[in-house]
């Protein structure tokens, strides 16, 4: 029998929850804003499905209902996916060590 | 056109790649790259999308245009924001995510050829599983975050909306929504699926409203994790791994950050999420008030004591982003060392709104990030140090959470301000914080308060030095 490809994606869900686990702990807390800002910029890579629908429409019918939400979620993404990236760089470029200390 | 295993392979590149943008967080060295590597498995993700689907006639032109209205609000809104306002900004995104996710996945119900999933009133049963589930969590982080917004903005009190059968009223919509799910996979009628979205929202914004001002950390956190689950819970539906991954990593994220703050504050995260802490122990403090000898001085004690000081630990707190004082503080800091006075910092984990608030404010103030504490690295220094200066802190330095156990926040960690030699207090006024009880250090001996306005104080602390 066949296994459905489901069992593979839960798999890689489930291993990322454990990797997810792991990779944050060792995040030091003076940077857990910046962790916010980008994993909120991260999980709008939600936009991947907002282009599928926004490119569903045909010729005749580019504004049907689906895909005028598909447009509107690539906007409210691509807010999220800049805003989050360049927010994060903008905090992330203020810390500095103490000056003449290596 | 590009084929789908070629696709799939390029989207587990950008979910490792956003796995390394996390990992790049564990050190500010190497924060950056970090950064670097989240903004090309984005842009790698995009573009795999567009060549997959390949039909670059119709639409596309559209797509592009959405996406760069979206991306130029993004960027203005990055470059503009703030500082201090980081945690409304980051409840905004968080909303942004669920709303989107709810748009995804009302598209995909509304039209399933273009996702692979069925024809409408056909959709496969594990799709239409996956498609609500994202659905009623995107709406959930939606709403909620719309509510921590407007606390958090001051548009709508902080204090904690209770009202009678509140978890009854929550536990019956929770349930309700399990069964509109349940029936909804089991007729695939539209008119179900908008019921779905619309109590979804309701409980987001039910979920959220009992909880009070303080305990945002506690709620930004929970809600980013929400958005996480939101997005896996989409990318099940779409079949697509970068999604998935990031789903799992940005949930799971959420979740430690929720359970490093409520152990920051000694209380459990049910009773967090239950909401109305400090309602009513405000009440009971404003009775037993009585009148305590305090000591008050001026800028020039303050600038005194810390002239012969030979160390000095700063408590930075909310009140320090309320009054913007983290510039003059930091000038104030480079007179101190100019004397040859040693300082650092001391941050309590849930000191300000959000986690890791105060060290990006530090550092926008240009303090080095080596000069800034956590709460266990330093809490023994105290002892040793000669003057501990708290700005805009206060139940976190309450030593009551070390000796009274009737004490609603008995058990929380607390920084060991009162084992300075002298304690300045910079405070507005001597009312309690926001955990609604007095502060034994206000009335201790070896305690100054001085009662204005935070960039203020420090500002005529500096000329006084």
């Amino acid at each position: 029998m066949e296994i459905d490809p489901f069992i593979f994606r839960l798999s890689i869900f489930i291993l990322s929850i454990f990797i997810g686990y792991y990779v944050v702990w060792s995040v030091t807390p003076s940077l857990h804003t910046p962790l916010m800002s980008v994993t909120n910029a991260i999980s709008s890579v939600i936009i991947v499905g907002a282009i599928i629908a926004g490119l569903a429409g045909n010729y005749e019918n580019i504004f049907n209902i689906s895909s005028i939400f598909g447009f509107l979620a690539i906007s409210l993404a691509a807010i999220n996916i800049f805003g989050g990236f360049l927010v994060t760089q903008r905090m992330l470029a203020m810390y500095k060590k103490k000056k003449g200390k290596k | 056109m590009i084929s789908a295993n070629l696709s799939a392979v390029f989207y587990l590149i950008s979910g490792v790649l956003f796995i390394l943008a996390l990992r790049g967080l564990s050190s500010p060295e190497t924060s950056r790259q970090g950064n670097f590597f989240g903004i090309l498995g984005m842009i790698i993700a995009i573009t795999v999308t567009f060549l997959s689907i390949g039909n670059f006639s119709s639409g596309f032109v559209y797509v592009l245009f959405f996406l760069l209205i979206g991306g130029l609000i993004g960027a203005f809104i990055a470059y503009k924001i703030p500082m201090t306002a980081m945690p409304e900004l980051v409840a905004g995104f968080h909303s942004l995510v669920g709303l989107a996710a709810v748009f995804v996945a009302i598209s995909a119900f509304l039209n399933p050829e273009a996702f692979n999933l069925g024809f409408p009133g056909e959709i496969k049963l594990g799709s239409l599983i996956e498609m609500s589930i994202g659905a009623a969590v995107g709406a959930i982080t939606f709403s909620g975050s719309i509510i921590a917004f407007l606390k958090l903005q001051g548009i709508m009190s902080g204090s904690p909306i209770t009202f009678k059968g509140q978890h009854p009223l929550n536990a019956l919509i929770l349930i309700s929504i399990i069964v509109v799910t349940y029936l909804l996979c089991s007729t695939q009628s539209s008119n179900l699926f908008w019921i779905l979205l619309a109590i979804s929202f309701l409980i987001g914004f039910l979920l959220i409203i009992p909880i009070g001002g303080a305990d945002m950390p506690v709620v930004i956190s929970m809600l980013n994790s929400y958005s996480g689950w939101a997005a896996a819970g989409i990318g099940f539906t779409l079949e697509n791994t970068a999604l998935i991954i990031t789903g799992a990593l940005v949930g799971s994220s959420g979740a430690i950050l929720s359970y490093i703050m409520c152990k920051g504050m000694n209380r459990s995260f049910f009773n967090v999420i239950l909401g109305g802490f400090g309602a009513t122990e405000q009440s009971l403090s404003s009775q037993n008030k009585e009148q305590k000898p305090v000591k008050s001085g001026n800028a020039e004690d303050a600038a005194f004591l810390m002239k012969n000081a030979s160390s000095v630990i700063i408590v930075p707190g909310y009140g320090m982003a309320v009054a913007q004082a983290q510039h003059a503080l930091r000038e104030m800091v480079d007179t101190l060392k100019k004397n040859d006075i040693k300082v650092s910092y001391a941050i309590h984990p849930v000191a300000g709104r959000m986690p890791g608030h105060m060290n990006v404010l530090l550092a926008e103030a240009n303090v080095p990030y080596d000069e800034v504490f956590e709460l266990e690295e330093i809490n023994n220094d105290f002892a040793n140090a000669d003057v501990a200066f708290v700005i805009g802190a206060n139940d976190v330095t309450n030593p009551v959470a070390k000796t009274d156990p009737q004490s609603p926040i008995y058990g929380m960690p607390v920084l060991d301000v009162e084992k300075c030699k002298s304690v300045l207090f910079v405070k507005r006024s001597l009312s309690p914080g926001y955990a609604g009880i007095d502060n034994d250090l206000f009335y201790k001996e070896n305690t100054l308060m001085l009662f204005a306005d935070a960039k203020k104080m420090t500002e005529d602390i500096t000329k006084n030095l």
